[in-house]
């Protein structure tokens, strides 16, 4: 053996080197691409199902009529409008609950505990995300029910207010794991300013970080947003599936997720309901593409001020 | 001669990061309206001594300190000293011009508006301070027309000025300053070099440097520390042309650091 390792490298690493890069940089490709793939693959496919209804919908009954009812033999009628104010509704009380307690809880977590607290604390957080939904369904259906029947003046158990519950508990995790990342990426040298001119932790946090950071806990907020917009089972469970306009908090509502879930197992292939539910699956397509564009237009203001 | 008045004092100044000691029996008395530079090589503690002045050191939850600091007479370690009122009297300038992500007036402001309610704060108080505070570090004639541009947007000396210009309204009696030019080019440098000069009729300044040549232009006292430890403390140009200790020596000879 008089080949120096040297020499090895020379003969054989070129040609490994070339074919193996060329390989991982086409599978890594692969994998970026096929996130659009995807994307515009099941956007296409809910598209093609729904598309041959359009044109027949009287649009102006579908967005303002609170009447569903896709299966009336005499006049069918499909108007979502109930389940698109119950949609709304429960997603915005939802983040009036989440947003405070996740904003609170990522301000915590970053600035004002340290250590085993923190990584504790970071832990728990990203487990209760990992919590299944329909497991929120069911503390839904058997827990807040009945603690809502019980306490409140409210006569049924599943109505809007148990299902936002569910839904700001759904999203704080989120909220609050994003909404760490964006405090986190505040310079330090932020804090060590304030902090030498004499500013307490709470003076910092809502003088310096808050303003600092606020692109990206305004994307937190969003992406929370998109996840209670897009969440199906546990609202399903915990709404009362009742068709009407919100007049109070503990009116049972219905979502247009939960719509499509409890009646697509029912309706015939390519009849006008099984179109119908496709189109309100175009219509949560819009919402969360808007609140996901924001999210991104949001973090993209973070990078334009401080690059 | 009237006898020097000193405006920090340390007595057996210990401090451990975890189980690292960073500073060791550290006595010294820095006189008040000098400028005194802390000089030493990488790692002797200079920044760390800086940092316990105002107490910014406890921000990291492992550091133990033992002995005694009396800043302006009092004790900052005494359970009855306010944090605040010490940052208030005791400003500090950092490594990298870090001005606040306001606008400059605001950056000057920010301290007022931290130890005041807002009703105490009319407008004209908050002009006046900015005006003031411009023009002592001689940024007022460049910036007054443009109060409210982003302070981040300056260049890096007109930042590092502002730094300085935001500790004025809270009137401090000792200003500390963690290598105040070293992000700065050489034209900067003379600027805050000369800033200093002027500040020290009313402050007491301390100054740390890697910079030798800098020290030697630039400040009235002199501290050399080495591993933690003061080696000598004199006036500077006493330290530099005759420095009574071999390790001080052929540290300012350049032989090692």
């Amino acid at each position: 053996m008089s080949e120096t390792p040297l020499e090895t490298l020379r003969r054989h690493r070129p040609r490994w080197d070339r074919v193996g890069e060329r390989a991982v940089e086409g599978l890594i490709r692969l994998c970026g691409y096929s996130a659009i793939l995807f994307v515009l693959g099941i956007f296409l496919f809910v598209f093609r199902e729904g598309a041959p209804l359009l044109p027949k919908l009287d649009w102006g009954r579908v967005l303002l009529s609170p009447e569903w009812y896709p299966t009336s033999r005499m006049h069918v009628r499909y108007g979502v409008a109930a389940m698109i104010a119950g949609t709304l509704s429960v997603t915005a009380l939802a983040m009036v609950l989440a947003v405070p307690f996740g904003l609170g809880a990522a301000i915590f977590v970053s600035e004002f505990c340290t250590g085993r607290v923190k990584e504790t604390l970071k832990i728990v957080i990203e487990l209760l995300a990992a919590i299944p939904s329909i497991v929120w369904g069911f503390i839904g259906l058997s827990v807040t029910n009945r603690l809502i029947q019980t306490y409140l003046p409210a006569p049924v158990g599943l109505n809007l207010f148990n299902a936002a519950c569910l839904l700001a508990l759904m999203s704080v995790p989120i909220i609050v794991s994003i909404g760490e990342d964006a405090l986190k990426a505040v310079p330090d040298s932020y804090r060590e300013a304030a902090l030498a001119l004499g500013a307490t932790r709470w003076q910092t946090v809502y003088r310096v970080l808050l303003p600092a950071a606020r692109h990206g806990l305004l994307a937190a907020v969003l992406l929370g947003v998109g996840r209670a917009i897009g969440e199906t089972m546990a609202v399903l469970m915990a709404t009362g599936h009742a068709n009407q306009f919100p007049r109070s908090l503990f009116d049972p509502i219905r979502t247009l997720t939960a719509t499509i879930a409890a009646e697509l197992g029912e309706t015939a292939v390519g009849s006008d309901h099984y179109r119908m539910l496709f189109v309100i699956g175009l219509m949560l397509f819009t919402i969360t593409f808007i609140v996901n564009l924001l999210a991104d237009l949001a973090v993209r203001g973070v990078r334009n001020k401080t690059g | 001669m009237d006898a020097p008045e000193y405006s920090i004092t340390t007595r057996g100044l210990n401090l451990w990061y975890g189980q690292f000691q960073a500073l060791v029996d550290v006595s010294l008395d820095i006189p008040a309206r000098r400028i005194t530079a802390l000089i030493g090589p990488s790692g002797c503690g200079k920044t760390t001594l800086l940092r316990c002045f105002n107490r910014i050191n406890e921000r990291l939850g492992y550091v133990t300190t033992r002995g005694e600091i009396h800043v302006l007479g009092r004790n900052i370690y005494a359970p009855d000293v306010s944090l605040l009122e010490l940052r208030k009297a005791v400003g500090m300038v950092f490594q990298r011009p870090n001005p606040l992500p306001l606008s400059v007036y605001e950056n000057v402001v920010f301290g007022l508006r931290l130890h005041h309610r807002r009703g105490e704060l009319p407008r004209a108080r908050l002009d006046a301070a900015v005006e003031q505070a411009l023009r002592e570090v001689g940024l007022w004639n460049d910036l007054k027309d443009r109060l409210d541009t982003p302070a981040t947007r300056l260049q890096l000396e007109q930042q590092q000025k502002l730094c300085i210009a935001r500790l004025l309204p809270l009137k401090p009696q000792v200003i500390l300053m963690d290598e105040p030019c070293s992000a700065l080019d050489v034209n900067g440098t003379r600027a805050i070099e000369e800033l200093l000069f002027a500040l020290r009729e009313h402050y007491t300044l301390v100054v740390v440097t890697h910079n030798m040549a800098q020290a030697r232009r630039a400040s009235d006292e002199c501290i050399f520390m080495l591993l933690g430890r003061v080696i000598e403390h004199r006036r500077t140009e006493d330290l530099f042309l005759n420095p009574r200790r071999p390790e001080t020596a052929e540290y300012i000879e350049g032989r090692y650091g």
